[in-house]
């Protein structure tokens, strides 16, 4: 077989001619142990693929539901280092699921980029996210990153204009991230229509995989994209089950089981909608 | 850069040696391109500064006086004191030569609505102002921490027009504010103009910013010409992010016999970690748009900046100050809160002059290095804000109740 983890998990699901959900959690929400165990569920729930955000204290696109989640993790200990042990964790037990770090580039930047560029290979990253490097800033991470053989997945958004496409996917790989709406995390939703339209322009401009993500917080949502989309990428409702499940239950399972089963439900839509 | 001007910088895309940059989310991304392309066209535009400098005169009150500081010269013994005053700008401070720059810009773009941040409240008050000037609806992100203890200028912006809406993530001070004001931009891109209050943030910001404060520099260089008949020997100023003090100091850049300080606020002291001094204390790193020198911990977590200055509470700085600080062309150098109040006592009994605890750091320095120097030694200090905002956090530093 060929190509990255990411490659791969995209021609299965285009050979089983389903879309596929791409599941967000922040590492070390709600602490470190629970995190490992919540991740490792992911894909026993549904999630294709597994983004992990690297908690920051100013996460600047970030609203208020993933923002709490990053000050929980950060509260509880989590560092680069220790997001990085629990991608190593999770690979233990698991060869075939991506792995995507999302985030913001200062916790990289001041843990070293070639440092960071090795151990997260080596502990069994697929790709990156950095919401703050724009493609004028290729230069600093996302070269070196392809160069090591990570896939580079970019964020495409409304205001991203035809002209400026190609420069914006000029180094990426894996997926193309399409921000449906302009505005932060968690808020509100882009109709259907304006979507597929976006999608439509985004497949004039690259052969890669279209993953739609923003305000998507239900099975019946991520069902009508998955209808549009590759994939349907889905994030702060699964934070707002790991806070919903601490209001519920102190040092339980709650987060977990929470986030699980919210999973499945959003899988079953993704699953089924070109059924 | 050559290596026989500081003042060339930035480079196209916005690079002071390695900070600077354009960090900023792809949504952003766009507009900050056109911003720059407004800008570049702007600057070559003679119409554009010639409504800059006519509300500079008429509106703001340019120039500001340089002053000689004569009962504070005397009574430190040493280098001849002058003030430069912008304090005494309409609005109370250096800020709105820069939202007079930044509102022409948004006309020129055609944007409807203002966002701005706000720390000691004097940007807030100052984009307030000119938004009441141009008609443009006005919000101000302000952290609650900073609502408390600027509470004059929170009324002030309510009553020239603008919605103050506090910000209460993260340490509920100027970094998240900045960080409430891009969550604002990303969400209203098509209509809204940020117009950032210092020399930091993404290019075109801390280019545009300088040249809008340098007004500062060059008008002291040409006063302190026609009452000293020579340059000064030394200028300082204080740092948050630094636009006061990019102001005055760009236009004496190259002018090698003068030596420039920049005061960063130490707060409960450096060994305290309590401080805001982001060069003598902080590393390289990226935030708001840019690399800079930034207060963070081994992971790369910013950290809380303290001062009693609300206006110097901040974890960066902008990046050319960066720079300027590893090509050792400047001299960054910090005062506690302590002394900040020294100063701001003795310049108010001295000089009759409140200044606000943002200048009052500059001057802090000020005292410790007049003394020593010799009587023909001129040192030029901004006195780039004043202290009316300041009464109650002072009053209350000195155990005074109002």
């Amino acid at each position: 077989m060929t190509g990255t983890r990411i490659d791969r998990c995209f021609a299965d699901m285009a050979r089983q001619q389903r879309a596929g959900l791409a599941a967000f959690v922040t590492a070390g929400d709600p602490d470190p142990h629970r995190s490992a165990r919540l991740i490792a569920g992911l894909p026993g729930a549904g999630a294709d693929i597994i983004e992990i955000g690297m908690p920051f204290t100013d996460p600047m696109a970030d609203g208020p539901v993933i923002q709490a989640s990053s000050q929980r993790a950060l509260k509880a200990g989590m560092t680069l280092a220790g997001t990085i042990d629990i991608v190593r964790q999770v690979r233990r037990n698991d060869d075939d699921t991506p792995i995507v770090l999302m985030g913001y580039y200062n916790p990289i930047h001041s843990y070293g980029n070639d440092a960071f560029l090795k151990d997260a290979i080596d502990a069994g990253v697929d790709g990156l996210i950095l919401v703050d490097l724009p493609s004028e800033e290729d230069r600093e991470l996302c070269l070196p990153a392809v160069e090591a053989g990570l896939n580079w997945i970019r964020l495409a958004t409304p205001t991203t204009d035809s002209k400026r496409l190609p420069a914006v996917l000029a180094h990426a790989s894996g997926f193309v991230y399409y921000v449906s709406i302009t505005g932060i995390t968690g808020t509100r939703g882009a109709t259907r229509q304006t979507i597929a339209s976006a999608v439509d322009r985004l497949r004039r401009h690259t052969d890669l995989p279209v993953t739609v993500g923003f305000g998507i917080r239900n099975g019946e949502q991520a069902a009508g994209v998955a209808r549009i989309a590759d994939a349907v990428a889905v994030g702060s409702a699964f934070c707002q089950a790991v806070a919903d499940g601490l209001d519920n239950g102190k040092g339980t399972d709650a987060p977990i089981d929470n986030v699980l089963a919210l999973c499945e439900a959003i899988s079953h839509g993704v699953r089924k909608a070109r059924a | 850069m050559t290596d026989n001007s500081y003042t060339l910088g930035p480079d196209q895309e916005g690079h002071f040696g390695r900070y600077g940059g354009r960090y900023v989310a792809e949504t952003l991304m766009p507009l900050i391109l056109d911003l720059d392309r407004t800008w570049q066209e702007a600057r070559g535009d003679p119409a554009f500064w010639d409504a800059f400098h006519e509300l500079g005169r008429n509106y703001i009150g340019r120039p500001s006086p340089l002053y000689f500081a004569e009962r504070l010269t005397r009574h430190l013994g040493g280098a001849r004191i002058y003030f430069k005053r912008d304090e005494l700008n309409h609005t109370g401070s250096h800020k709105i030569n820069n939202t007079v720059g930044q509102i022409l810009l948004a006309r020129r773009m055609g944007k409807t609505r203002i966002i701005a941040e706000t720390g000691a409240g004097q940007h807030g008050v100052a984009t307030a102002t000119v938004c009441a000037r141009f008609n443009l609806p006005c919000v101000v992100y302000m952290g609650t921490k900073d609502v408390e203890r600027q509470a004059p200028n929170v009324f002030r912006m309510k009553l020239l027009g603008a919605e103050v809406r506090h910000v209460t993530s993260g340490s509920r001070s100027l970094k998240d504010a900045l960080n409430e004001a891009l969550r604002d931009w990303v969400t209203n891109v098509d209509s809204t103009f940020y117009i950032i209050g210092t020399v930091a943030g993404p290019h075109p910001y801390p280019e545009l910013v300088r040249e809008f404060q340098a007004i500062i520099g060059r008008e002291a260089k040409e006063q302190l010409m026609t009452v000293e008949g020579r340059l000064p020997d030394t200028v300082v100023a204080c740092i948050g992010g630094g636009s006061n003090a990019m102001g005055l100091f760009h236009p004496f850049l190259d002018d090698r016999t003068v030596d420039i300080i920049g005061v960063e606020a130490a707060g409960r002291g450096l060994e305290s970690g309590e401080h805001a001094a982001s060069i003598t204390g902080g590393r390289p790193g990226v935030l708001h748009g840019n690399r800079t020198y930034l207060l963070q911990d081994d992971d790369g977590q910013i950290v809380e900046a303290h001062s009693i200055s609300a206006g110097l509470d901040y974890p960066g700085i902008g990046p050319e100050h960066a720079w300027l600080a590893d090509q050792g062309r400047v001299s960054y150098v910090s005062a506690t809160d302590d002394e900040a109040l020294e100063a701001f006592g003795l310049c108010s009994r001295l000089e009759g002059i409140i200044p606000a605890l943002e200048p009052a750091h500059a001057l802090a320095h000020v005292m410790k290095i007049a003394p020593a120097l010799p009587n023909d030694h001129v040192i030029c200090m901004n006195m780039c804000g004043r202290g009316d905002k300041d009464v109650f956090t002072v009053a209350r530093a000195l155990g005074v109740d109002l």
